[in-house]
């Protein structure tokens, strides 16, 4: 590091120059700076963290289009004889690669195939559909992850909200909309509960969240089985393992009519959306949250119940996660469900709010384009041939790229910009102190 | 530790966060959840008690010293047990009282004996092979313990692991398609440490260099091997098997004498050769840690990089080549899946035995050989499972299957309780 302070007494003046260095070397984030949040927010703005992003993902669709061109037939066939006609070769390469990503977009932003714009933005409801469950997971991962948590147990919280609420959809007579409504708390609470076993493990034990969750996946997924194959969610008179449907009183209403797929969760995961921000930057349970995560130590010095707070969070964290859970019942796969109804987005959570960096709003956006690469890539395989696993490959590079932005800027030969961190004030009153 | 200076007043709450206990805290989870487990064995050892006689194998066919079967009369088996159970309990409870810890191997008998009581009362009316269901544990739990011997070098130098699954995937796929490929197992290995070692540069190179959260690289990179070799069994190995992904298997090895021992024999010593490699990989890594001076500079980087590099330890190139090494380690792991037992690589093939194996990290208290035992114990829940079905349970198989995970989190939760890891595990050093 260049701003290292230059010779400092060793003994009285090490502990400030430590913490004077951090904010200098991991820009994204200041933290102890009085008026850190304007000054850090022009500095990123400065450091062009947007154009970061930009490139990131840019960045990683080149590595996804290196590795559609090196395993397709026909550019392999054409790179063995090269050096006769390379033409051969980069047209075969052109031709794979912008098939590929053609295919991607058209599947999940916009159809030029189709005649009219109704029938042609079809994709790109379709991709707000797969958003809707990724934001609204995604933002209880992210919720774990400001107060210190590392939530992985999605795939349970999700399978317990289904078969709950799911439950009450299929199982219970209830008036329209008051039927709804009770499928979607029961929905949330399921979630909520398995989430605060884990949130009141931690708090009365100790255990430590990471394995918990990912021993509660596993208990929700065979509970949910058994359920399923003997217990009262099987269908009956039926032998595979899936769940009656749910009945029209609790369905999710259709947002745009009977043509598209787009249901009301969509709305819900706007307000939870919403809520989650609310929650965590403007109410008085959301700072002690960040406290919480920010520094344990110093918040229960400062009178926060560190232990409610782990419980609080995770029955918060688990309900957002149930209401993904629910979505995929109410909304989605309406027809009964499987103990895979949680199709991998417990896990996928995890990138999404990683790729949201913990922020309600960064969940949104990183959830609708991860739902536009899901949405995309079947049509992407359909049209193409090319493997959807290529899209966890763009995924997870983006995510990486987007976390080192000093590697990005590397590879592009941009300047680091606002290089200039202020020279620390405690050092100078310290050095003038000791004088 | 085990005494207390008697006159600190009951008065006094004890605070039950973690901090510098200045006095040895009565603790009773131990008691408790030896209560509750006891309880809960009591009833299905007694009050859902079956009849009939419960038949143990010991030896299989082929060993040279035929041990006789044990034959256990169910219902009078399970109520001896109970009986020991509850004195195992009060007795832990006595000791609380008293202000002394329940001692480790008291706990040992204890979860023997409710084990014991179990199998008896799952074969009532059958028979179990006993080495068969070790052999088979010990099978599913290899994967596991070189993941967590992976974890436990890579939380003690510093840097969280949780590529763990990433580093078995990348080592499963390598070594499927370079023992194909070549024809030689050994090779596929030795390709299985390198993808390993790969993944774990990236790990390395973006938490150490970078800075970036241990735990989002982690994530990113199992979301990012998953899509690679799927991406590429799809493209390649799939529409090529004959040629690509049909490696040839590691072949047994008997050891002499050591193989004939009764039930251990067969289940330890007639083992493949990367079961070997485990065997010395544990113990290497458990002296290697707290015996020799590279154990002594990796905890001392893991646990006060600061001051490790006061006494001149180089903290980011000590952190990364351990990394990489741990990284070496699982990816051995991973070859194990396609080499040692399934013997071709499938989608997705690992199936979230990263995440078992980092779970065993952290129950075994981030010590090798306590890893390797968690390992173990989630090896033998799964294989018990199997070899119940085979011979008809009373239970529902998804009980079964649920078992070993709530155990575990009863156990975290009511023994193990507050795990401390490294201190400055998952913190990226700048060095000032």
């Amino acid at each position: 590091m260049s701003d290292t302070p230059p010779q400092t007494p060793p003994g009285s003046a090490t502990p400030p120059a430590g913490q004077a260095i951090k904010p200098a070397s991991r820009r994204d984030r200041p933290q102890t700076d009085a008026e850190s949040r304007w000054h850090g927010v022009f500095r990123e703005i400065t450091s062009g963290s947007a154009i970061i992003s930009v490139l990131a993902v840019v960045l990683a669709l080149l590595v996804g289009a290196v590795m559609i061109a090196a395993t397709n037939d026909d550019v392999q066939q054409s790179a063995g004889y090269f050096f006769s006609r390379p033409s051969d070769l980069l047209g075969n390469v052109w031709g794979a690669v912008s098939g590929a990503y053609s295919a991607l977009f058209q599947g999940s932003i916009y159809n030029f195939g189709r005649d009219s714009f109704a029938e042609g933005i079809t994709p790109f409801t379709e991709t707000l559909v797969f958003a809707t469950p990724l934001i609204a997971a995604g933002l209880g991962v992210a919720l774990g992850f400001r107060v210190g948590l590392f939530n992985i147990g999605g795939r349970g919280q999700m399978l317990i909200a289904a078969a709950i609420g799911g439950w009450v959809a299929f199982a219970v007579d209830l008036p329209y909309g008051i039927h709804l409504v009770a499928a979607l708390v029961a929905g949330i609470l399921g979630g909520a509960l398995w989430g605060g076993i884990v949130g009141l493990l931690k708090a009365r034990t100790g255990a430590h969240e990471v394995i918990t969750t990912i021993m509660l996946n596993y208990v929700a997924f065979y509970l949910v089985s058994y359920l399923l194959r003997e217990g009262f969610l099987r269908t009956p008179g039926s032998n595979t393992p899936k769940s009656p449907a749910s009945k029209e009183t609790a369905v999710f209403p259709e947002l745009l009519g009977a043509d598209y797929n787009l249901h009301l969760g969509f709305i819900l995961v706007i307000a939870a959306t919403i809520f989650t921000w609310w929650l965590l930057s403007r109410s008085n349970l959301g700072f002690q949250f960040r406290a919480v995560g920010e520094n344990p130590n110093a918040a229960r010095v400062a009178g926060i119940s560190v232990q409610r707070m782990y419980v609080y969070a995770m029955l918060l964290s688990g309900g957002l996660v149930g209401l993904a859970g629910i979505n995929q019942v109410l909304g989605t796969t309406t027809s009964g469900f499987g103990a895979t109804v949680d199709s991998g987005i417990g896990f996928d959570a995890i990138t999404v709010a990683l790729l949201g960096r913990s922020r309600p709003w960064g969940v949104f956006v990183a959830g609708i384009l991860f739902g536009a690469f899901k949405a995309g890539s079947f049509s992407m395989q359909a049209a193409e041939g090319v493997p959807i696993d290529i899209v966890l490959v763009v995924q997870s590079l983006i995510v990486l790229f987007i976390a080192a932005p000093p590697l990005v800027r590397a590879i592009f030969r941009l300047p680091t910009p606002g290089d200039t961190p202020r020279r620390p004030r405690p050092i100078i009153v310290t050095e003038v102190a000791a004088k | 530790m085990s005494t207390i200076a008697p006159v600190s007043l009951p008065t006094q709450p004890t605070p039950p966060d973690d901090g510098p206990a200045t006095a040895v805290i009565r603790s009773w989870k131990t008691p408790i959840a030896l209560g509750i487990f006891t309880v809960l064995g009591a009833i299905m050892l007694v009050a859902f008690g079956r009849d009939g006689i419960s038949t143990m194998v010991l030896s299989t066919t082929s060993d040279l010293i035929q041990l006789p079967t044990v034959d256990f009369p169910t219902r009078a088996t399970g109520i001896v047990i109970s009986v020991l159970l509850l004195a195992i309990a009060t007795g832990s409870a006595w000791l609380v009282r008293n202000s002394r810890k329940t001692p480790i191997w008291l706990i040992g008998v204890f979860a023997f004996l409710l084990l014991l009581g179990f199998l008896a009362w799952a074969s009532a009316g059958a028979s179990i092979p006993i080495p068969g269901l070790l052999f088979g544990s010990l099978s599913l739990a290899v994967p596991l313990i070189f993941g967590a011997l992976g974890g436990v070098i890579s939380e003690r130098v510093g840097v969280v692991n949780v590529a763990i699954e990433g580093q078995l995937l990348a080592g499963a796929f390598t070594s499927a398609l370079v023992a194909s490929i070549t024809g030689q197992p050994l090779l596929g290995l030795l390709a299985a440490m390198l993808a390993g070692v790969l993944v774990a540069f990236v790990l390395a190179a973006f938490s150490i260099k970078y800075f970036v959260d241990q735990v989002i690289v982690g994530v990113v990179l199992n979301v990012l091997v998953s899509g690679v070799t799927g991406f590429l069994f799809t493209q390649l190995l799939a529409p090529n098997a004959a040629t690509l992904n049909q490696p040839p298997k590691f072949d047994r090895i008997n050891i002499p004498f050591l193989s004939e021992i009764p039930i251990l024999g067969p289940v330890l010593f007639r083992q493949t050769l990367i079961v070997y490699i485990m065997y010395f990989a544990v113990i290497a890594v458990y002296f290697g840690i707290f015996h020799t001076k590279w154990g002594l500079r990796l905890r001392a980087v893991g646990e006060h990089p600061q001051a490790a590099d006061t006494v001149g330890i180089k903290v980011a190139a000590t952190r990364f080549w351990n990394v990489s090494l741990a990284g070496a380690i699982a990816g051995a792991g991973g070859a194990y899946f396609t080499l040692g037992s399934v013997g071709a690589f499938g989608k997705e093939m690992t199936a979230g035995a990263g995440f078992i194996a980092l779970a065993a990290v952290i129950f075994g208290r981030w010590d090798p050989i306590r890893a390797t035992l968690a390992a173990l114990l989630f090896g033998f829940a799964s294989n018990l499972q199997s070899v119940l079905s085979i011979i008809g349970s009373p239970v529902p198989s998804e009980f079964m299957l649920m078992l070993p995970y709530l155990v575990t989190i009863f156990a975290v939760a009511g023994l193990v309780g507050r795990s401390r890891g490294p201190a400055a595990s998952g913190k990226p050093y700048i060095k000032s």
